[in-house]
């Protein structure tokens, strides 16, 4: 497979803020690459230094196998960028704001072109309205249409989702997922673990200017344990014996009075163990669960950071 | 070749978006009528005596179109940082088009209609009693000077509007040319001024630049002050021109995120 984009030891600061400290990874052709980190991370610097909009202080990158430091205008031809707002022309129509960005890529018909897009965004009925008077969603979905226009090889999308409601967001799902069925590469920056899950075929994870993780949404919940058992009791009492019981043998946390919470190696030999040891002294849990790693719990573990930090 | 079509086509798109407001229009031309019809109504009367052979309205007509084109640039200015806020100008710098040509779009049409809104303005002095004896090659050489003046001013309004940190904030730099209208010989001859006044009066561009007009418009004659006007536009196109397209290759645009 080919390589659509490196990047090398990206550094950049803005005045004594040290954003970006060094950043590696490449993206393979045809494939969805999700930038994870919460807001401040740096994946909108890296996206503007990679489309060519901001130069980096340190390191080297290629986008399309161009340098983007020495061959922007090749890099331009390759990309298309859906910011983190949607970049339309509130005063024209959805038609013509495609016809203007037809024009600029200097496609053969223009008008064509567009007809065939706002039927594609299902934005046939409203093309000719003024685009101020459009929803959230029929604003993305004409901003990422203006973004095919040209049809360049690696898209880049800057939180594609942020602000749309569930449905508008399983549709720009489906988009995406269309995009990179049809050869497209897609680099897309997310702040939401279930979108890098249900989208990206890779996932690197940004936190403070670095990456911290990389690799396939399975790749990643692996770094977390996969054995840990839940269990609920019907009172402290039997909690408390609980307890008492497995901490021996077992890293076991309490919480909320009922609840325990076992972390055992995940293998079927060790789980025997544990639910042999409660009935041997004779406990029996109200319920039971095993915990699956989420790409919360690896975010969690490896920024150390709450979510609603965001 | 590339970057003329590109620059044409943003110039279009401009332009949609004049026509689609036409209350920018008359936002532009409501001040210098206002000022027109009160200096030759109210003040007329007082301020006529000053300028000897010149009909008043004749006197102060170029500097009302002056002030129409000060107030117009402010909205270039408005509109491109408007544009940068909005994330559209980075949608086309990530995209493969010339440079010059988002910029040169707005000049363009910045141009354009300041010169609608100046004949607007030029047609109601008519209507309250502005004549002229100029003839074709004068009204060419007005309209070629006012012309110039436009783009050097807009390419000002370019630089001003790539560097405001809100669209709101784009304009106020107009404010500063509107003061050096009333310094200069626009309503009254700087003759009646205080000395030190008269002094700054006698040396700011504004002053070549409506004495000419107005010499092409009473006299049929440039006026020994032309290339004065001349170069004070050429100059002021040139450094601002520069000093755009430098700080648009620059800069980092900030979007409102």
């Amino acid at each position: 497979m080919k390589t659509a984009i490196t990047v090398q030891d990206l550094k950049k600061s803005y005045k004594k803020n040290d954003v970006l400290k060094g950043v590696n990874f490449e993206v393979e052709s045809g494939t969805i690459f999700a930038l994870l980190g919460s807001n401040g991370a740096g994946k909108t610097t890296i996206i503007n230094i990679l489309t060519t909009l901001m130069k980096a202080d340190a390191g080297s990158a290629t986008v399309g196998g161009f340098d983007i430091a020495k061959q922007p205008e090749k890099v331009r031809q390759t990309i298309s960028l859906t910011g983190q707002f949607a970049a339309v022309d509130d005063m024209l129509s959805a038609r013509e704001n495609l016809e203007l960005i037809g024009d600029l890529r200097h496609v053969d018909n223009p008008a064509q072109t567009a007809t065939a897009l706002l039927k594609d965004f299902d934005l046939t009925d409203a093309a000719d309205r003024r685009v101020a008077t459009f929803s959230g969603g029929m604003r993305r979905r004409l901003d990422i249409a203006m973004s095919l226009i040209g049809q360049p090889s690696i898209i880049f999308l800057d939180e594609p989702t942020t602000g749309l409601d569930p449905e508008a967001r399983s549709n720009m799902w489906q988009t995406i997922k269309a995009l990179a069925n049809g050869g497209t590469t897609v680099f897309l920056t997310t702040q939401y673990l279930d979108e890098a899950d249900e989208l990206a075929d890779v996932i690197a994870l940004l936190h403070h200017g670095k990456i911290v993780a990389k690799g396939t949404a399975t790749e990643l919940k692996k770094l977390v344990p996969g054995g840990l058992i839940k269990f609920t009791f019907h009172d402290g009492e039997q909690l408390k014996m609980a307890t008492s019981v497995l901490k021996q043998h077992y890293k076991v946390v309490e919480d909320d009075g009922v609840m325990l919470t076992v972390t055992t190696s995940g293998s079927v030999s060790q789980i025997a163990d544990l639910f042999a040891r409660l009935r041997d002294a004779k406990l029996e849990p109200a319920d039971f669960s095993q915990q699956i790693p989420t790409l919360d719990d690896v975010f969690f573990k490896l920024t150390g950071s709450k979510k609603e930090e965001k | 070749m590339q970057a003329l079509k590109d620059t044409w086509t943003m110039t279009r798109r401009s332009l949609r978006h004049i026509v689609r407001s036409p209350d920018t229009i008359i936002t532009v031309v409501i001040t210098p009528i206002a000022l027109l019809l009160m200096f030759v109504y109210v003040l007329g009367g007082a301020l006529g005596a000053q300028t000897g052979s010149v009909k008043y309205i004749d006197f102060i007509t170029p500097g009302i179109i002056i002030m129409t084109v000060i107030s117009g640039i402010a909205y270039a200015a408005f509109r491109l940082n408007t544009d940068i806020q909005k994330g559209i100008v980075n949608r086309f710098r990530t995209m493969p088009v010339a440079p010059s040509s988002i910029l040169s779009g707005q000049a363009l049409s910045s141009t354009l209609s300041n010169l609608f809104s100046s004949l607007l303005v030029l047609a109601v002095a008519f209507a309250v009693g502005f004549r002229t004896s100029a003839g074709l090659g004068e009204w060419l050489l007005f309209i070629g000077l006012v012309t110039l003046f436009t783009l050097a001013t807009t390419w000002m309004a370019i630089y001003f509007g790539l560097q405001a940190k809100s669209a709101e904030g784009a304009g106020s730099f107009s404010y500063i040319l509107m003061l050096l209208i009333f310094l200069s010989p626009s309503f009254v001859p700087t003759s009646s001024m205080t000395p030190v006044l008269r002094g700054f009066a006698e040396n700011q561009p504004f002053t070549p630049i409506i004495e000419t007009m107005r010499s092409l418009l009473t006299t049929g004659t440039a006026g020994d002050k032309a290339w004065i006007a001349l170069a004070w536009c050429v100059g002021i196109l040139v450094v601002m021109y520069g000093l755009s397209i430098w700080q648009y290759k620059k800069k980092t645009l900030a979007t409102n995120s």
